[in-house]
């Protein structure tokens, strides 16, 4: 596993022609039960691109109508108004025999596995070539590097019951890539994983990403899977995608509410509570400045904070922060502390201007 | 009552207790697994979509089974003499079994597939499975074990249909008993009536039991 580990620091394929999924102004409406008639809009006009190649990710709370809308792709779930198009083809018109064909050339890995428990990894990774009417014998030489890549050649006898939720999704995937898919859906794939399998699992479909240039459209309500492997998000809520962009610039500079909120749970993503408790709006005479630095492109890799200390001539006081990488490139943030004397504030103004670095106040200490 | 005619009796209403049980058992199962089928799979929003045909044999599935057995054997006795040519003996007695089977069963495996995981059928259909393959690689092979027992349970409960029948000549056990063991009051024909049918369904039982063990895959450990 370690291979895989490793290569979530590596940069995602490079994009490259026409979207892969399409989504053009979707309404999908679902009527209400105790009514039966007043709908309940779990897709407001959404229209969103996927592009070819790439990991996207599309990350919101539970009830945003992510869920649905990667249902969409795969005709799963109907949309109500508009288009969904995937390499081409509006979904949304097929009959229900063209969308099995459809299917077949789309993977879908699921948050509780799915796989058939009375069938043994080789039998369940086997299950959409048999769908699909395939001789044994091919099957078999399709299969067998899919156990491989995926880890468990020698678990294929064994039953799902026999294996840990890591491996369990391991099978997942090798039956999701047997068709050999142009696309792979993830339904919150990792939601049910503990931290580390999550990571493990996370570098499997980076690596399938990148080995086999296979598109993936992973939904998430995890700031952190789209974090490491993502280079598209959209953030939706209440059924909207209110947000969207590459990975890097929607979580240094988020713009909606939403985001910002689901950006706080992450390290570094909001004060310590200790000091959060003691901050105030306003600055009184003799109190310091607290201040959020943040670190990114050309500004992560200088040595800016001791230049600050140096250009201040008065004690900068670190109060916390960390450094992280978003998308695969480095990203950090800082809490600093100093001085609120206007002279002193006048200079830290000017070498912010000089270097680019984003800081912004957040607050008064005494 | 000497003990070889004591045997011969036995062994004769086993016989015909068996063959109740058998062919009904077989017939029975063979047309409710259809109907479980269907039953489970075709309300609304569901893989067959049926709502109406489901309300329809769901109906008529209640109404068979509410209707105290004995009561259906009788009322039925038209359609069993159009069957089976006669509406007295064992052979007649398979007919009202078979039709009490259908419904019994039928109900027994709509609970088995409805028990089936639904992300199965969704991870199914995302694949491009067809609702025929759903129901056969998904629907019933999960609920092979379940459907197992269901088998079992329905073959035990016919056994104490069979000793019904004995109302219309059906012979077999239960009928043995009610007429030596009751009627002519020689308890030790009683007795032996019923070790006989505790032995027959804890064989049935426990051979039911450990086939639906193997065939269950999901509570193995590593």
């Amino acid at each position: 596993m370690a291979e895989h580990v490793s290569g979530l620091a590596e940069r995602p394929v490079a994009e490259t022609g026409a979207p892969m999924v399409g989504f053009e102004n979707v309404i999908k409406s679902f009527k209400s039960r105790e009514t039966g008639r007043k709908a309940f809009r779990a897709l407001d006009n959404i229209s969103y691109s996927v592009p070819r190649g790439a990991i996207t990710g599309i990350i919101g709370r539970s009830g945003a109508g992510k869920s649905t809308l990667v249902r969409l792709v795969n005709g799963l779930e109907r949309p109500s108004e508009g288009r969904v198009i995937v390499d081409g083809t509006d979904v949304a018109a097929l009959d229900e025999v063209a969308l099995r064909s459809q299917r077949r050339s789309i993977g879908m890995i699921f948050q509780h596995f799915n796989l058939l428990s009375s069938r043994t990894v080789y039998d369940n990774v086997a299950m959409p070539l048999e769908i699909a009417g395939m001789a044994k014998l091919d099957i078999k030489r399709r299969i067998e590097p899919l156990i491989d890549l995926v880890g468990l050649s020698e678990r294929k006898h064994h039953y799902p019951a026999q294996l840990s939720g890591g491996q369990k999704q391991r099978v997942g995937i090798a039956r999701a890539l047997a068709s050999e898919p142009k696309l792979l859906l993830s339904d919150e794939a990792t939601s049910a994983l503990d931290p580390e399998t999550t990571q493990q699992i996370l570098g499997l479909l980076k690596t399938i990403n990148r080995d086999l240039g296979l598109t993936v459209l992973l939904i998430t309500h995890e700031m952190e899977v789209v974090k490491a492997v993502t280079s598209r998000v959209a953030v939706m809520d209440k059924g909207q995608i209110v947000e969207s962009g590459r990975t890097f610039d929607v979580f240094t500079a988020p713009q909606h509410e939403t985001t910002r909120s689901m950006l706080a749970a992450l390290p570094g993503g909001s004060l310590p509570d200790w000091i959060g408790r003691q901050v105030i709006a306003d600055p009184k005479p003799g109190c310091n400045a607290l201040l959020r630095l943040r670190f990114f492109g050309e500004t992560a890799d200088q040595p800016l904070v001791s230049r600050l200390m140096a250009v201040l001539d008065s004690p900068v006081n670190i109060i916390a922060g960390t450094v992280d990488e978003i998308a695969g490139e480095p990203y950090g943030t800082l809490y600093v502390a100093y001085s609120a004397d206007p002279a002193i504030m006048q200079k830290a103004d000017q070498f912010y201007a000089q270097t680019g670095l984003n800081a912004e106040v957040v607050g008064y200490v005494s | 009552m000497s003990p070889d005619m004591l045997i011969s009796l036995l062994t004769k209403g086993t016989l015909q207790t068996l063959q109740m049980v058998i062919v009904s058992g077989l017939i029975g199962t063979a047309l409710g697994l259809p109907i479980g089928i269907f039953l489970a799979t075709s309300g609304k929003g569901e893989l067959l979509q049926a709502p109406m045909l489901n309300r329809i044999v769901g109906l008529i599935v209640n109404a068979t089974r509410s209707t105290p057995f004995i009561i259906l054997v009788v009322a039925i006795i038209p359609f069993t003499r159009l069957v089976a040519g006669t509406s007295i003996g064992t052979q007649a007695a398979i007919v009202p079994l078979t039709v009490a089977t259908i419904p019994f069963f039928a109900r027994l495996v709509e609970s088995a597939i409805r028990e089936v995981d639904k992300g199965l059928i969704e991870a199914a259909r995302a694949m491009g499975a067809t609702p025929m393959q759903i129901v056969i690689k998904v629907l019933l092979a999960e609920s092979k074990p379940a459907i197992t027992l269901a088998f079992t349970l329905t073959i035990v409960s016919l056994i104490g249909y069979s000793a019904m029948v004995g109302a219309v000549g059906g012979g077999g056990l239960g009928d043995l008993g009610i007429r030596y063991g009751y009627q002519r009051f020689m308890p030790g024909v009683m007795l032996a009536v019923v070790v006989v049918l505790i032995v027959l369904v804890q064989a049935i039982q426990s051979a039911g039991d450990r086939l639906a063990r193997s065939f269950d895959k999901k509570n193995r450990s590593q």
